[in-house]
């Protein structure tokens, strides 16, 4: 009974890196309409720039945070200046097939700097540091801490979104990105922030990723996947949603992966499939995409 | 497409005042369009003699250059023509090469009786799939086509009976067949493929269904208020282009004669036909076979570099989607006005 209680618990947690992957995505569709197929790439990316901040740069894992998350940024605000700016308003194919151009370059970049082997970043006794809850059931702080943060990070974004310009900014763009212009609203330049928003947010999953488990150039396709799992069982445009979704999503792995340990990838796929066929449009929609 | 004219031809539009009364016909065909079949049924005819004539790496390669140009014309079908962008194809190629281990290897039906079967047995699983991903519109669409394509290769991973996830021979199916008819048989499977796909995509392009396609591809919404049935239309070509994909997949793994999940289902089918279809431009029938054509000569000439070829691709891609949308054969298209296979309509004055 624990041991099905401890594998819930730890489900439940890895929801919140899932979490954390989605939500990127979640904005980037939420203020652009833009489906970025590189988003498991960029997530890869954020985890060695961590790498080589720590490893190369000996920076403490904070600062070397700090760093991944300026850097990340702003290569999302150039990406969208300077490349996906030319997509926009050209219909579905053109930003989903650059996006998937970038997802090949970005892989066999990484491949080609990185090499194939598998890595992970050294965090000391934050990997190992468990928290007790009474009885036989612990947690490990690393996953509690992630758990946080992807709450922290939605709480953020939402207060973003409701109480300030930028946030009434993004809503205009993501309702009529036309009218918002004629209000004095400069569409480029706010579509550039919400990609450097994006990133940033990617940024932070990169690091949990690269601390939390061992990843190569080619595991971006599999974090885009979760990632658009998780947005699409909440429901788009809902980032409460999108936690539940990463839950699910988490939680089903743990099973699947304790029922037989080739199957816990497959059982958040099928979780995700069984979500669609019941609730088409994910269990809390805010928006529609049509 | 530029003339929305549906059927029935020809038009009879009204004189104009004080000259001699002017008749119009809309047409399709033209010189270079008989230049083009004749062309594509010389081809034919030559792949198909090539046993006689080629040797056998001659034989392997053009058989590799056909899978691969049916395969990317199953895509542009689906891309080009019905605007649904698939990033899961390789889930029908996976499941028509495991056909093959399923049938062939398991139950002795030869190997090459394998290819339909594999073509029916795709479009069966394609059904239930499309219940579940035609939920989803545009790029969700696309990313739930690749969630699909991992759920087939993860149980198929997880399928101690055929191989589990190392994979497993298919060598014992092909015994007693001797060489020359194994790499001929592949060959003409390959030719019905992939000119097969050309002819056909050619001909239902030229009939009305082929018009309907081309306005869904040009705008759903308007599509559908002009009475075209496009959930229909998409869900039809869906089915079709898995068929096809899973006789390609067949095909492939006759000739590569082994088979594993991370191979049969993997990304790769969808990104070497992606830069096919992208560069050699997508919506035309023509672009597809530049691209298979400047893919292999790309290949050839820079599969020593390894990654920085395939980034080197990935970037051409990009540029090509970003300054010219549609590809080499649209720009071929614009400047010279030439088509081998022109599927649109034209309004031309008869003497």
């Amino acid at each position: 009974m624990t041991d099905w209680l401890n594998t819930l618990l730890q489900g439940v947690l890895l929801g919140g890196l899932y979490t954390l992957f989605a939500t990127g995505l979640s904005l980037a569709f939420g203020v652009m309409r833009l489906v970025n197929i590189a988003h498991g790439d960029l997530i890869v990316l954020a985890a060695y720039v961590a790498l080589v901040a720590v490893e190369t740069l000996h920076l403490p894992v904070l600062a070397a945070a700090a760093v991944v998350i300026l850097v990340m940024a702003a290569g999302g605000y150039v990406l969208q200046r300077g490349l996906l700016t030319h997509t926009v308003g050209r219909g579905i194919l053109s930003p989903l097939l650059v996006t998937f151009g970038l997802s090949i370059i970005l892989q066999n970049l990484m491949l080609e700097i990185f090499s194939a082997d598998s890595r992970g970043l050294q965090a000391g006794a934050l990997e190992t540091a468990s928290v007790s809850l009474g009885g036989d059931i612990t947690v490990g702080a690393l996953p509690l801490m992630i758990m946080g943060t992807a709450i922290a990070v939605i709480v953020l974004l939402q207060l973003l979104f409701t109480r300030t310009t930028l946030g009434r900014a993004f809503r205009a763009t993501s309702d009529d990105g036309e009218t918002a212009q004629l209000m004095g609203i400069d569409t480029k330049q706010v579509y550039a922030l919400a990609m450097a928003l994006a990133m940033a947010v990617v940024a932070v999953a990169g690091v949990y990723t690269a601390i939390r488990t061992s990843f190569d150039p080619l595991g971006g396709p599999n974090r885009l996947l979760f990632a658009f799992e998780a947005v699409i069982i909440g429901g788009l445009g809902s980032l409460w949603g999108t936690l539940a979704g990463g839950i699910i999503l988490g939680v089903s792995q743990a099973i699947g992966f304790r029922l037989d340990p080739g199957w816990g990838t497959l059982s958040s796929h099928l979780a995700f499939l069984a979500v669609l066929v019941v609730r088409p449009n994910g269990l809390f929609p805010r928006t529609r995409d049509r | 497409m530029t003339s929305q004219t549906p059927p029935p031809l020809p038009v009879t539009v009204a004189p104009a005042p004080a000259r001699a009364p002017a008749k119009y016909a809309v047409t399709l065909s033209t010189r270079t369009s008989r230049v083009g079949e004749t062309l594509l049924l010389v081809t034919a005819i030559a792949l198909c003699l090539m046993p006689w004539w080629g040797d056998r790496s001659l034989i392997r390669t053009s058989t590799e250059f056909l899978y691969i140009l049916a395969l990317a014309q199953m895509w542009n079908m689906l891309a080009g023509y019905a605007g649904l962008v698939s990033i899961g194809q390789q889930a029908f190629v996976g499941i028509g090469g495991y056909c093959l281990v399923v049938f062939g290897v398991q139950m002795g039906l030869n190997i090459f009786l394998v290819v339909p079967v594999a073509a029916v047995v795709a479009a069966l699983v394609a059904v239930p799939s499309a219940l579940v991903l035609f939920r989803l519109r545009g790029a969700y669409f696309a990313v739930g086509t690749w969630v699909v394509a991992e759920v087939f290769r993860l149980l198929t991973a997880n399928a101690s009976v055929v191989g589990g996830g190392s994979g497993t021979s298919i060598t014992a199916a092909v015994q007693g067949i001797p060489v020359w008819w194994r790499d001929a048989l592949t060959l003409w499977g390959a030719v019905i493929l992939g000119v097969g796909a050309i002819a056909a995509g050619y001909f239902v392009l030229r009939s009305r269904y082929g018009l309907a396609l081309q306005a869904v591809r040009d705008s759903e919404a308007a599509s559908g208020s002009l009475g075209i049935r496009v959930r229909r239309m998409q869900w039809m070509l869906y089915i079709a282009s898995a068929a096809g994909c899973g006789a390609i997949g067949a095909i492939i793994f006759i000739s590569k004669l082994r088979i594993s999940p991370s191979a049969a289902f993997s990304l790769d089918w969808t990104t070497t036909v992606f830069f096919i279809v992208v560069i050699g431009g997508i919506g035309t029938l023509e672009g597809p076979i530049l691209g298979t054509i400047l893919f292999f000569a790309l290949r050839g000439l820079l599969s020593d570099f390894g990654s920085w070829y395939l980034i080197l691709l990935g970037a051409v891609a990009v540029i090509v989607m970003i300054r010219m949308p549609d590809g080499l054969w649209g720009w071929v298209l614009r400047r010279f006005n030439l088509s081998l296979f022109p599927t649109r309509r034209r309004l031309d004055r008869t003497p």
